[in-house]
């Protein structure tokens, strides 16, 4: 386990240092001046220049670059042009709103998934099957920032169940997370159907079945569980579509967190906050892989042992 | 079989529409404020938007927009994927290792998120939205190339190639490309359908196609505001892009079945 452990933080530096360069490398590779797109043609030479200094883009580059990295060690990520406050300190603010909706939407997610997956295993080639398939295909089709108003439109203003956007109530969180979740959903549900499907030819399941044990005992103990690992090591992959499908979730909604404040600063061309929002949801997916990667691990001694 | 052929005809009109789109005669951006918000009707079939602009107009040059802007990037992420994926798996060494660190810090970015940032910098524009969907594209195709080759370099044809002296873009051409076509193939389908969504998310964001400029991610955007008085704003966007990407992946589904792929879990 120590090995592999090391291997894998290892190689979540390096990522995590690639990745802090290439935001920091996105505002410089972009044609034009950042100075002048941020001020807008009217801005004063004096002001530009004072901006340029502020922001340290009148160094050479790679001394840019070196202290860019510094400051990120130190989750200082400089000043919102907009809001005039620490880009850390709005990140923060924020976190907690796109955190909420991530768990709940990959709640959702699972809630779904895992009976649908296992119904249209466990009643192959029926109308069962079909049918959870079927919703899995509509699911990765759909586009959550069409999905979401289609909810708003069936629930909010038809049945004025759930709030049109923004974040007052608990029940705010429902439409978000469910419009957010079946894309995952569907994801999942597939995996785990065609895993669950492998699975159950598997010996140890004949076994099973041979020493009597009820059917839920077959497929949820030994069948469901033994199906997790093949979508475990997926899942990471898929939870960066979640992370991702989250800003364009966020701003449907007008749910205040990273996702909507990332949006906002692209269109204020507010680069400091915009590299921070980027970086941050960047961080959190490196984050949940090492995760998904040593729960894997843990669980299936092959992968540690260097034996997969 | 039906659903396959129901696919493969929407799909077509798809195409046929937008390439047909310049010669026919529409009107996306005639305002009419008489006509503001007029629900569908036998003057303009799909109603009117905000500004009394027909919606079946600016609907079949979003599907203009949405078949040129996915067939660009798919085209350009499949060839410069593919060329530096099985580029890097033949050579190895270095070479495949720089690729492999690349492509790790790629990854590294959230779904859709790397395309926002570069889409958001770049600034708007259909040129700029399909750089910036490319940038993040061709990382798929380059891992899925790169895996293919390193499962094929071994064969004894390759080796034959080899010591016969054939030179390294030779042999990638015609001895490890058709080997490792059908998995790209699928891979590509399945991308079409992505990058329809992706375009029409970036849109819908404000930061792809321009107005007045018709996507129908914009188009679901503005609808949105007027979803209690007009739905036919949101729906008709919205089922399009929706028919659309599901014809794709159901395509691709069949596909993947048909070619043997074993199917890369996505």
């Amino acid at each position: 386990m120590p090995s592999y452990l090391l291997a894998r933080l290892h190689s979540a530096l390096w990522v995590t240092f690639g990745v802090v360069s290439l935001v920091f490398f996105l505002i410089h590779w972009v044609p034009g001046d950042p100075i002048e797109v941020m001020l807008g043609e009217s801005g004063a030479a004096a002001d530009r220049e004072a901006l340029r200094h502020a922001l340290g883009l009148d160094q050479p580059l790679w001394l840019q670059w070196r202290d860019f990295v510094r400051h990120v060690l130190e989750w200082n990520l400089g000043q919102s042009l907009y809001y005039h406050e620490p880009v850390a300190t709005l990140l923060a603010q924020h976190f907690a709103a796109t955190a909420e909706l991530a768990l709940a939407a990959f709640a959702v997610a699972v809630l779904i998934a895992v009976p649908a997956g296992v119904v249209a295993a466990a009643r192959r080639g029926t109308a069962w099957d079909a049918g959870a398939m079927g919703f899995s295909l509509l699911g990765v089709s759909i586009p959550n920032f069409w999905l979401g108003p289609l909810l708003v439109m069936a629930f909010s203003l038809g049945l004025g169940w759930f709030p049109v956007s923004g974040r007052s109530a608990p029940w705010s969180l429902v439409l978000p997370a469910i419009t957010l979740g079946t894309g995952l959903a569907a994801v999942l549900s597939r995996m785990i159907r065609s895993s669950l499907l492998e699975v159950m030819s598997e010996d140890f399941i004949r076994t099973a079945r041979a020493k009597g044990l009820s059917s839920y005992q077959v497929w949820i103990r030994h069948g469901l569980r033994n199906a997790w690992l093949p979508v475990l090591t997926v899942l990471g992959m898929q939870l960066g579509a979640l992370l991702g499908g989250a800003v364009i979730t966020e701003t449907v909604f007008s749910w205040p967190g990273v996702g909507s404040l990332l949006v906002e600063a692209i269109q204020r061309r507010d680069y400091p906050l915009v590299q921070g929002s980027v970086l941050l949801i960047s961080l959190c997916y490196i984050v949940i892989n090492l995760a998904t990667d040593l729960v894997y691990a843990r669980i299936d001694p092959r992968i540690r042992l260097g034996r997969g | 079989m039906s659903t396959v052929r129901a696919a493969s005809a929407i799909l077509g009109g798809w195409a046929l529409l937008a390439l047909a789109a310049p010669w026919l005669p529409l009107h996306p951006e005639q305002i009419a404020l008489p006509a503001i918000l007029d629900a569908p009707g036998a003057a303009a079939w799909l109603g009117t938007d905000d500004l009394g602009r027909p919606v079946l107009d600016r609907l079949l040059v979003g599907a203009r927009t949405s078949f040129w802007v996915s067939g660009g990037v798919v085209s350009l992420s499949l060839l410069f994927g593919t060329l530096l994926g099985s580029a890097a798996g033949y050579l190895g060494g270095y070479w495949d290792r720089a690729l492999v660190m690349l492509l790790d810090i790629f990854m590294a970015f959230p779904g859709i998120l790397l395309a926002i940032a570069l889409a958001g910098l770049l600034g708007p524009g259909i040129g700029n939205l399909v750089i910036a969907l490319s940038l993040v594209g061709w990382v798929g195709f380059a891992r899925l190339a790169r895996a293919q080759v390193l499962s094929v370099k071994q064969r004894e044809h390759v080796q034959a190639a080899q010591a016969l002296g054939s030179r390294t873009p030779w042999i990638i051409r015609r001895h490890l490309l058709p080997l490792i076509a059908a998995p790209l193939v699928v891979e590509a389908t399945f991308a079409v359908a992505a990058v329809v969504i992706a375009e029409s998310g970036l849109s819908f964001l404000g930061l792809g196609v321009q107005p007045p400029e018709a996507s129908w991610g914009s188009m679901i955007r503005d609808g949105v505001r007027y979803m209690l008085v007009a739905p036919h704003l949101v729906l008709a966007p919205g089922v399009s892009l929706f028919l659309v990407v599901l014809s794709v992946n159901l395509l691709g589904d069949r596909l993947r079945d048909r070619l043997d792929v074993k199917g890369e879990k996505r």
